[in-house]
């Protein structure tokens, strides 16, 4: 077992932690209250080479495992889970259609992405189907070359700004087997978006509804067998999963360093707050925490960069991981008191954010199904 | 609660009443753009409850802890940005007034902070001074003639700082963390400002900002009781603010249960409502048992306090206990409501993503659940809480 990050980690760290001091730490509170999101931020990061990290290096990636991308996502995550979120949906397209799609699917739509010169998007939700997805209802339907789409979809990360959707439509029976994935291109007639979610937290991330009305897509964009679709979007959110935990991370990172220096520059009694024993204690279980779900999280890396089961390990990554930046965040904004409940200390911002992630991706109710089902079978631990 | 009077029952329905008719179409926009419902004080005080606290004589309610606390729970289960400013009005500042003020204090500031004319708020907590608030440094030096005094320092974290017209502030008129006398402050009085509002994460239509004294003089007359003799009733009051915020705490997790309720009812997946499952379940029935746990103790503070049950540093110890456990509740309710809702707890459509904002507040507010902790160690430990 090997705990140094590579060469090619820390160089990562590096990079992105300098793009994201320059770029992104400026304009971050601001924007969150107005709820602006900056393509040219995602542009950036694809300049980088960041924003394309596990995809193969011959369709515009890096050629990275998830080791590495977790990394930078963690990075993007200290400042904005919104960015983070952002290069995460972005991958999810490049990642399903680098496993699944055809070589023609591959060229046409996987580099722009890769590059950070276009935006991804992933549609699966729908107001009756969340943690329930298999039960879906927007249907597509088969006419000669192509399929129409119609529905309403829900949770539509970025969907305004996003040139490529991958969208879940039904072209069968009920039931997961008669799901479909297809590709959306912007501008298709009868696809337009709905309303835009007002939210808690993360305002710069944009949460839409997208309206699907008689939308004609030809069947060479769908990607992998009629009824694969379901199929192809939970092997998408296991990975997803490692992703959205490492945003978590950077997330409670932020928070702890925050804490932490307000418990050195705060002095109440006469001393600095770090030096009362019950401010300790919350930083020592703080800073255990995070260093334990960073542990999973980079496990769950592990285990899919070397081609092994990992889908149990990505839920208790991402179940760990978010709950403990939900814990982390909180107890930052009490450790700085009335200060942390203003808008002057970003902490407040940070547990808004932490909230999402437990819902995101599979909520964490669906990942202890998950585990609880796998835990259930094994005999030996 | 089983002894709640004929009386309180009463005031119960009056203000969930109001609460539902002034308060619930208003909240979310306000919330939004950090706005105050002044209109409600109006309301409240046509309705006599500002005063709820003050004597009949006085041209209040003379009701007690129990109905007040009964009163916040109310507007904060529709509106706790309201039920906090109503707080620090009518227990910070009208109640302090009423208990304190001389005939003269009294005759000047009760009429227009009964009718909610003039909007009032409290000045202790400062910069540098939060949990450790006998560490406070603002400064009330009299004047060589005796006539007045000259204010310097700073308050922040003041609720209706930006939208109050009279504040009840203490300063330090000595060398020794004792030394605090209380001055009435007025707005626009010279070398009085209210600096900066801040932007909060919750209880956002409850404005919050700073208080500034520059060489601000005070007239002799707006000191309130003898000079140095405020830390005593300073102490008390915030004994009952820790009570009667417990209300807030209590409003803002029984919205969200009730939320949260009634969408584990309502919403379908895997072809069953979401409340037939067993984690669901679980999640209300912790949820709803430790809400009541914390009703119960709450409402049982309030009324040992309205019946001199409970005194001195019991009742601080006893306060802080009722405060400490209901503000925990409501946030970690908060946030299983949130989660029990998915992707809709966190949309501003309901109301529980709000809940939890203004939740976390209270945790801070009226004493950080850290200093709480401390009052009760004390009191548990005595001289073994020295080391």
């Amino acid at each position: 077992m090997d705990f140094q990050p590579t060469a090619v980690q820390q160089e990562l760290r590096e990079l992105t932690r300098k793009f994201v001091k320059n770029n992104i730490w400026p304009i971050v509170e601001k924007d969150e209250e107005t709820g602006t999101f900056r393509p040219e931020i995602i542009a950036g990061l694809g300049e980088l080479g960041l924003t394309g990290i596990p995809v193969e290096e011959k369709y515009g990636g890096a050629g990275l495992g998830y080791q590495d991308y977790i990394v930078a996502i963690e990075e993007i995550a200290r400042a904005s889970a919104a960015y983070a979120i952002s290069v995460a949906v972005t991958g999810l397209p490049q990642v399903i259609l680098c496993e699944g799609g055809t070589e023609e699917q591959k060229t046409q739509y996987v580099p722009p992405l890769a590059a950070g010169k276009a935006i991804g998007s992933f549609s699966l939700s729908e107001a009756g189907a969340g943690s329930d997805a298999g039960s879906l209802t927007t249907s597509a339907k088969r006419q000669g070359d192509h399929y129409l789409l119609n529905g309403t979809k829900l949770w539509t990360t970025q969907a305004d700004s996003a040139s490529t959707l991958l969208l879940m439509a039904r072209t069968g029976g009920p039931g997961p087997q008669g799901i479909s994935t297809f590709i959306l291109e912007k501008g298709m007639p009868g696809l337009t978006l709905g309303k835009r979610e007002k939210k808690m937290g993360m305002h710069i991330s944009h949460t839409m509804e997208v309206l699907l009305q008689d939308v004609k897509v030809p069947a060479k964009n769908r990607v992998g067998a009629e009824g694969d679709g379901f199929k192809v979007a939970m092997n998408a959110l296991y990975a997803g999963r490692i992703t959205i935990a490492a945003v978590a991370l950077g997330v409670a990172a932020t928070a702890l360093e925050v804490a932490a220096n307000h418990s050195r520059e705060r002095s109440q009694f006469g001393k600095p707050i770090g030096e009362h024993q019950g401010v300790q204690f919350m930083l020592a279980d703080m800073a255990t925490e995070l260093e334990s779900a960073r542990l999973l999280v980079q496990r769950a890396a592990w285990l899919k960069d070397n081609g092994l089961p990992f889908a149990t390990e990505a839920s208790m990554a991402k179940l760990a991981a978010t709950d403990m930046a939900m814990k982390i965040t909180t107890d930052s904004v009490q450790l700085l008191g009335g200060s942390g409940y203003t808008q002057d200390f970003p902490v407040e911002r940070l547990m808004r954010e932490a909230k999402v992630l437990q819902i995101v991706e599979g909520t964490n109710q669906i990942q202890r199904m998950i585990i609880g089902r796998a835990t259930h079978l094994r005999k030996e631990f | 609660m089983w002894f709640f009077s004929e009386e309180e029952k009463l005031l119960q329905d009056t203000v969930r009443q109001f609460a539902k008719s002034e308060l619930a179409s208003k909240i979310e926009k306000l919330d939004h753009e950090e706005g105050f419902n002044r209109d409600a004080f109006k309301k409240l005080g046509e309705l006599g409850l500002l005063g709820i606290t003050v004597p009949e004589e006085d041209g209040g309610a003379g009701l007690g802890a129990v109905a007040t606390t009964l009163a916040f729970e109310e507007v904060a289960a529709v509106d706790a940005s309201t039920a906090l400013s109503y707080l620090a009005h009518s227990i910070l500042c009208l109640n302090q007034v009423a208990q304190n003020g001389n005939a003269e204090q009294k005759t000047r500031y009760l009429p227009k902070l009964l009718t909610g004319e003039w909007i009032g708020g409290m000045g202790m907590t400062e910069p540098g001074s939060g949990s450790d608030a006998l560490g406070m440094r603002t400064k009330a030096v009299k004047t060589p003639d005796g006539m007045a005094y000259v204010l310097n320092g700073s308050k922040t974290f003041i609720t209706n700082g930006p939208c109050g017209e009279i504040f009840y502030c203490y300063a330090k008129t000595g060398e020794t963390k004792k030394d605090i006398s209380t001055f009435m402050i007025e707005k626009g009085m010279a070398g009085f400002s209210t600096g900066k509002k801040f932007s909060k994460m919750g209880m956002r239509a409850s404005p919050t900002g700073e208080l500034v004294f520059e060489n601000c003089r005070v007239g002799v007359e707006n000191r309130v009781g003898g000079e140095g003799e405020s830390l005593k009733m300073m102490m008390r009051n915030l004994d009952l603010e820790r009570i009667t915020i417990a209300g807030i705490s209590l409003g803002i997790a029984r919205a969200s249960i009730e939320a949260a309720t009634t969408y584990a009812r309502d919403r379908k997946q895997f072809d069953k409502p979401i409340g037939s499952f067993g984690p669901i379940q679980e999640r209300l029935a912790e949820a709803a048992s430790w809400y009541e746990a914390c009703r119960a103790l709450t409402y049982s503070c309030a009324k040992m306090w309205d019946e001199g049950k409970m005194v001195g540093k019991e009742a601080s110890m006893m306060a802080a206990k009722a405060k400490l456990t209901s503000a925990q509740m409501a946030t970690k309710v908060g946030l299983e409501c949130i989660q029990i809702l998915g992707g809709y707890g966190y949309i501003r459509e309901f109301p529980v993503e709000r809940s939890m904002r203004d939740a976390k507040a209270v945790e801070s507010g009226a004493g950080t659940n850290e200093i709480l902790r401390v009052i009760i160690a004390r009191q548990m430990l005595g001289e073994g809480a020295s080391g």
